[in-house]
């Protein structure tokens, strides 16, 4: 039984069934019931056409299930009274189903919950699973999901930038248990590249690959943080780089530049470059203006200190970074390794063991209190 | 999407503005202020954002490892001082505000006169696993 094909037929089957008329929750239902069906069935008996086989088990478990509640009589007119759906392309049906899972009625955590298990195909225990939650828990999230959305026209045309943003909060949940949340992020954004043209699809796209490709190298056997500049470039995935690179480009040919295709620019700089030394920082720099005029985030401009310390020095970066509000996360972190790239080894200790202390995860805070041991034992000795 | 650790204690926290003991509420009242966390619990699991709740036995015991082959030291049944906790909720809520909100809200069972306790809870953020794009 290939799960990967039922996974990848699910969007679209669900999104027939949708147009078709069926009430958004229900149809979801009887598509896993064709399902789990197909998985009994299809080992002994493969259908010649399983997303047909798929469409037409699922449309008559809907059709069953709505004729036997008897308080749904009125909907089971409607639908014995819908004219004979004809026949659209599958692509169609699987972009609507994205934008009506990313609907901004439904707040970010529902929205992940309901684009992994409708248009993943992921089932509740896997999800519940990533994000170490109950499965009652998390079957609660979805079915109020999907309540949320049923009532929202299927043929509205939906928002882009809200479908990005949730693939862009799978890939970046660090869990990875049953199912690999960072791996299921790019299958969905692939599917979505093929289904829609945008520039800014494909910059998602093209970060998530160019992200992934040094993930290896992120983290040290022992779980502990690797920075990229002690990472090790030979154990990088380059056809994943080159991939990357190549959506990436064809995107700004296009001269629609968005947040996704200038964060994907700064990614490709930093894989491209054969050693941290070589790395072109003032590019970046460069590319960070760019999204900081985009984006008008705090967040960038911390990073963007970080990139000019490195292209003018550690005391320019330390001006950029006093332009900025020192409650934002990882501000702390920022100027204990400015501090000691200038040399002042007493402060930047004295930072480092503060903003372990504020770290937001185990692997920083481990990392953080290790380069603050690193500059005491040193300095003590 | 981030979980928080709810924490009731039995001492150590300041102490509650309505601070009757619960042995001092009529058996109404204790039944009310039950209901109150049953049914906070219960719109949580509704809403996708429960996690996890238990209670806790008010005794306690410090232990510590006394050496190879002794029996680790104990230091006995806790102090008054001590701080002590009395049960734990956790949830998974889509922002600190939340967290805020819920965690007022729970501070609000009724205890005594049917007014609430306004306890103080303990707010622990967990720490997450780091997200995947970290630099």
């Amino acid at each position: 039984m290939n799960e990967a094909l039922l996974r990848s037929l699910t969007p679209s089957v669900l999104g027939i069934l949708v147009r078709r008329g069926a009430d958004f929750a229900a149809a979801e239902d009887a598509v896993q019931d064709a399902l789990v069906n197909a998985v009994r069935v299809w080992p002994a008996d493969p259908p010649r056409d399983p997303k047909g086989w798929l469409v037409t088990v699922a449309w008559h478990r809907f059709l069953d299930a709505t004729r036997a509640d008897a308080a749904r009589r009125r909907r089971e007119d409607l639908v014995d009274e819908e004219p004979a759906p004809e026949p659209a392309p599958g692509v169609d049906d699987t972009l609507r189903l994205y934008f009506l899972c990313a609907h901004p009625s439904l707040t970010p955590s529902s929205a992940v919950a309901l684009t992994l298990r409708a248009v993943g195909g992921l089932t509740t225990r896997q999800i519940a699973q990533a994000y170490l939650v109950p499965e009652a828990t998390m079957a609660q999230r979805i079915s109020r999901a999907k309540r949320t959305v049923s009532g929202v026209r299927f043929d509205q045309p939906g928002d882009v930038a809200t479908v990005l943003r949730v693939l862009y909060l799978v890939f970046n949940e660090g869990y990875s248990g049953d199912v690999d949340l960072a791996a299921e992020a790019i299958r969905l954004t692939r599917q979505l590249a093929s289904a829609i043209d945008h520039p800014e699809v494909a910059g998602l796209l093209a970060l998530m690959l160019l992200h992934h490709a040094r993930r290896a190298t992120r983290t040290a056997p022992d779980g502990g943080l690797v920075p990229l500049a002690e990472q090790d470039r030979a154990r990088w995935d380059t056809e994943s780089i080159a991939e990357g690179v190549e959506i990436l480009q064809a995107a700004l040919a296009r001269d629609r530049l968005g947040e996704f295709q200038a964060q994907a620019a700064i990614a490709a700089l930093h894989a491209d470059a054969p050693t941290a030394e070589e790395t072109d920082w003032v590019q970046i720099v460069e590319w960070y203006d760019e999204l900081a005029r985009l984006t008008d985030s705090p967040v960038v401009r911390l990073n963007r200190a970080v990139a000019v310390g490195e292209a003018d020095g550690p005391r320019a970066g330390l001006a950029a970074l006093a332009a900025l509000d020192d409650s934002l996360p990882r501000h702390t972190a920022v100027a204990a390794y400015l501090h000691e790239r200038d040399g002042d080894l007493a402060a930047a200790a004295r930072l480092y063991a503060e903003a372990a202390r504020k770290a937001p995860n185990l692997a920083e805070r481990d990392h953080l209190t290790r380069q603050a041991a690193r500059l005491n034992t040193r300095r003590c000795r | 999407m981030a979980k928080y650790l709810l924490l009731k204690h039995y001492r150590g926290a300041p102490a509650a503005v309505n601070d009757v003991p619960m042995d001092k509420w009529t058996p109404e009242e204790i039944s009310a202020h039950v209901q109150y966390m049953n049914d906070f619990a219960a719109r949580l699991e509704e809403t996708g954002e429960f996690v996890d709740s238990q209670a806790l036995a008010p005794g306690g015991t410090f232990v510590r490892y006394d050496g190879e082959g002794r029996p680790p030291v104990t230091d006995g049944p806790f102090a008054e001082t001590k701080d002590l906790i009395a049960g734990w909720m956790v949830i998974d809520v889509d922002s600190h505000e939340r967290a805020l909100e819920l965690a007022g809200e729970l501070s609000a069972a009724p205890g005594a006169g049917g007014k609430p306790i306004h306890e103080w809870l303990e707010l622990r953020p967990f720490l997450t696993e780091p997200p995947t794009i970290t630099e």
